[in-house]
């Protein structure tokens, strides 16, 4: 009687979650069926879901418009670059905050977090004329630092939630052994917390190479990456959905499927403890 | 090897120096539109002409409308030529923000820019951009409907006409709406179109002292029109509807009728795409009898910033792309019904292009439009469907919201127009106009 209960929740559980996970998954899935329909299908009342004339046409015209290697290569750069950096400058700040805190620490992590909520356009005038006056202008290394300043709270936030977890006495014994400092956090917390720094990476990717107001504003034909190649292709007055379906799916495609591939980790670093 | 020969060895490399020395890169941020795509194609043309070359940045309106406004306001040369439009243009070269276009080429032919054109992207009489395309808006009909209806469309109908035609072309259980109009929220969108159509009911937005002027009895009565029309003769949920919505839905064979901007002609007209393409009329936007029509007039128009660096090759890409030469090239490669429309009278005195269906009423709307005198009382703004002022953008588009929020049920159009004569009002008055 308790198994048949138990399968019955079960067989409850996995539909429920399937039902969610494919609501979640629908808008995706529906910018993809669409950049295979003609724009007539794209805006065909009642929509066409599976049964329409299967086309390749809105990719050829994207690949023949526009120069989507470049704009890739743009978001790889940006958004690696700026993960990178914000990891080298968040690790030795989230170990001096988790192991050697003081009055302070806890407001400071507060008011880092507090940069968040500031709207990006309030601040969109003095960065855009910083970046004129250094000549940051639509460079990708301008992109890597305004974004590496961006998701910087979250990184150390994150960062700080999991070197909390990892006992102060195993950093002591290895200062016992004769580890300095730079050992200390390259030898001993950095391996023991790589479940977590690795969940951090790849969460950071996908918020730069998602973001769309700095790299929309801060770029023109040079440093502009995917984001850019999306927008080149939204229009009010026409009707180009199979295409801009067609420029959206090539853009979320390799970080699509680069959390595909890393979804085992990103779930494990994100649910448990660095130690557990 | 002769003396002669190596002179003219010598000749060809100093020509061909120069000519690399001369060669520049201009960068150029535009809008997704079909004529503008249909630019970036043909940019070969002007490279093997000049030897300058093109980087394009496209971008969604809204967006460009941002980023070109950053970049021009700090000076910061990211662009060496921007696509504006008309309520942009007179700000931007009344500021200085703008290089003057006064000195164009003879062969250019600037006279022959509609005069609704250069007058409404000139500032003081000087020139600031350069129309690529210009368009009003008029009427787009089924004319099946209409036959079926029992009606004829007239050529320069009235809105009391319209309205009947409307409920009389509804036919709710064949998903058929008398009229699809914009609704949507935004001083582009549907605070657009209730602007235009409010001047033909004698309405205006500010008075000689720029006084707000919504607490007045011609804005009750466009929005109450507006409202009691659509109610009866619209589709559902039309205050989310703007110029896309309602493009698919008379594509799809969903409207009797649709007021908007004229370029919209060439896509429902197109049978690749519209559903009723060999069904369609054409007719001026509709007037109340007071001696203003409820048309707008628009231009999207290539200006070069005063921040740019490459302001010769700039003018020989404008000159290019906004010439005659550039609609022939147009012309040949994608026939006459693909040209960028509105901009030159001679377009209009073209045989082959005098065949293209929506050709002369697109001509008429744009020669029955007047920014300089847009309303039935006088006004201190120049701009039919918008005033151009720098405060107009933002205070549009709280009103329009306000007027949305109407068409949505969710207030009476007394409670919009008293908060949009407030806020009108506050707005004017911190911005110093009062």
């Amino acid at each position: 009687m308790a198994r048949s209960v138990t399968s019955q929740r079960k067989t409850i559980n996995t539909v429920a979650a399937w039902t969610v996970g494919l609501l979640i998954f629908f808008p995706i899935l529906w910018t993809i069926l669409t950049s295979f329909k003609t724009e007539a299908d794209a805006i065909a009342s009642p929509p066409k879901f599976l049964f329409f004339a299967w086309t390749l046409e809105n990719y050829a015209i994207v690949q023949e418009r526009s120069d989507y290697m470049r704009f890739l290569w743009n978001s790889v750069i940006i958004a690696g670059g700026s993960t990178l950096l914000g990891i080298i400058i968040a690790v030795p700040a989230a170990w001096s905050m988790a192991f050697v805190p003081s009055k302070r620490t806890k407001d400071i992590l507060m008011w880092m977090l507090s940069t968040k909520m500031l709207p990006a356009v309030g601040v969109l005038y003095p960065i855009y004329l910083m970046f004129i006056k250094l000549g940051l202008l639509d460079t990708r290394i301008g992109l890597v630092i305004v974004l590496m300043l961006i998701n910087l709270p979250i990184i150390v936030w994150m960062l700080y939630t999991y070197f909390k977890e990892i006992p102060g006495e195993i950093l002591e014994a290895a200062r016992m052994d004769g580890a300095g400092l730079r050992e200390e956090i390259l030898y001993v917390l950095t391996p023991m917390a790589l479940p977590g720094i690795a969940s951090t990476v790849l969460l950071n990717v996908i918020l730069a190479w998602n973001e769309a107001f700095w790299t929309l504003n801060l770029t023109a034909a040079k440093a502009a990456p995917l984001t850019a190649f999306i927008a080149s292709y939204s229009s009010p007055e026409g009707l180009f959905y199979a295409k801009l379906s067609a420029a959206s799916t090539m853009a979320i495609a390799p970080i699509l499927i680069l959390g595909w591939f890393s979804q085992k980790q990103l779930v494990r670093g994100l649910t448990f403890g660095a130690v557990k | 090897m002769t003396l002669r020969v190596r002179t003219l060895f010598g000749a060809c490399a100093i020509c061909a120096l120069s000519t690399a020395a001369t060669a520049d890169n201009i960068v150029i941020a535009t809008v997704n539109n079909g004529d503008m795509i249909r630019m970036q194609g043909m940019t070969d043309d002007f490279t093997a002409k000049t030897g300058h070359t093109v980087e394009w940045v496209t971008l969604e309106e809204n967006v460009l409308r941002q980023r070109v406004t950053t970049d021009i306001t700090t000076k910061g040369g990211a662009f060496d030529i921007m696509t504006i439009g008309m309520y942009e243009t007179p700000i931007w070269g009344k500021n200085g923000w703008l290089v003057p276009l006064d000195d164009l080429s003879a062969e250019y032919d600037v006279g022959d820019i509609l005069p609704a054109m250069s007058g409404g992207l000139s500032y003081d009489g000087t020139l600031y951009a350069a129309p690529f395309y210009g368009e009003s808006s008029m009427i787009m009909y089924r004319t099946d409907l209409m036959e079926k209806a029992g009606l004829s469309m007239p050529e320069a109908p009235t809105w009391t006409f319209i309205r009947e035609a409307a409920a009389a072309m509804t036919d709710r259980g064949n998903e058929i709406n008398g009229i699809c109009l914009r609704g949507k929220a935004g001083w582009g969108e549907g605070g657009a179109f209730i602007t235009a159509m409010s001047n033909s009911f004698g309405a205006r937005w500010f008075d000689e002292d720029w006084n707000a002027q919504f607490d007045t009895q011609p804005w009750a009565d466009t929005l109450n029109f507006f409202v009691g029309m659509m109610n009866e003769s619209g589709p559902a949920g039309y205050a989310t509807n703007g110029f896309n919505e309602n493009l698919s839905l008379f594509q799809q064979g969903k409207c009797g009728m649709w007021i908007d901007a004229t370029v919209a002609a060439s896509f429902v007209t197109n049978p690749n795409d519209s559903t009723v393409a060999d069904k369609v009329g054409f007719a001026l936007a509709p007037d109340n009898g007071l001696g203003k029509r409820s048309n707008w007039l628009w231009a999207w128009a290539l200006a070069i910033p005063a921040g740019s660096q490459k302001v010769d090759a700039a003018k020989q890409f404008i000159e290019w792309a906004t010439s005659t030469g550039y609609i022939e090239l147009v012309a040949s490669k994608e026939g006459w019904a693909n040209v960028p429309p509105g901009a030159r009278t001679s377009l209009y005195e073209n045989p082959n292009y005098k065949d293209v269906p929506f050709a002369m009423m697109t001509l008429e709307s744009i020669l029955s439009a007047d920014p300089n005198n847009p309303t039935v009382d006088p006004v201190p703004y120049v701009g039919i469907q918008f005033a151009a002022i720098p405060e107009f953008a933002g205070i549009a588009t709280e009103v329009s919201q306000e007027f949305s929020a109407v068409y949505a049920g969710q207030q009476t159009v007394e409670e919009a127009l008293a908060k949009a004569q407030t806020l009108a009002n506050d707005a004017m008055e911190a911005a110093g106009y009062k």
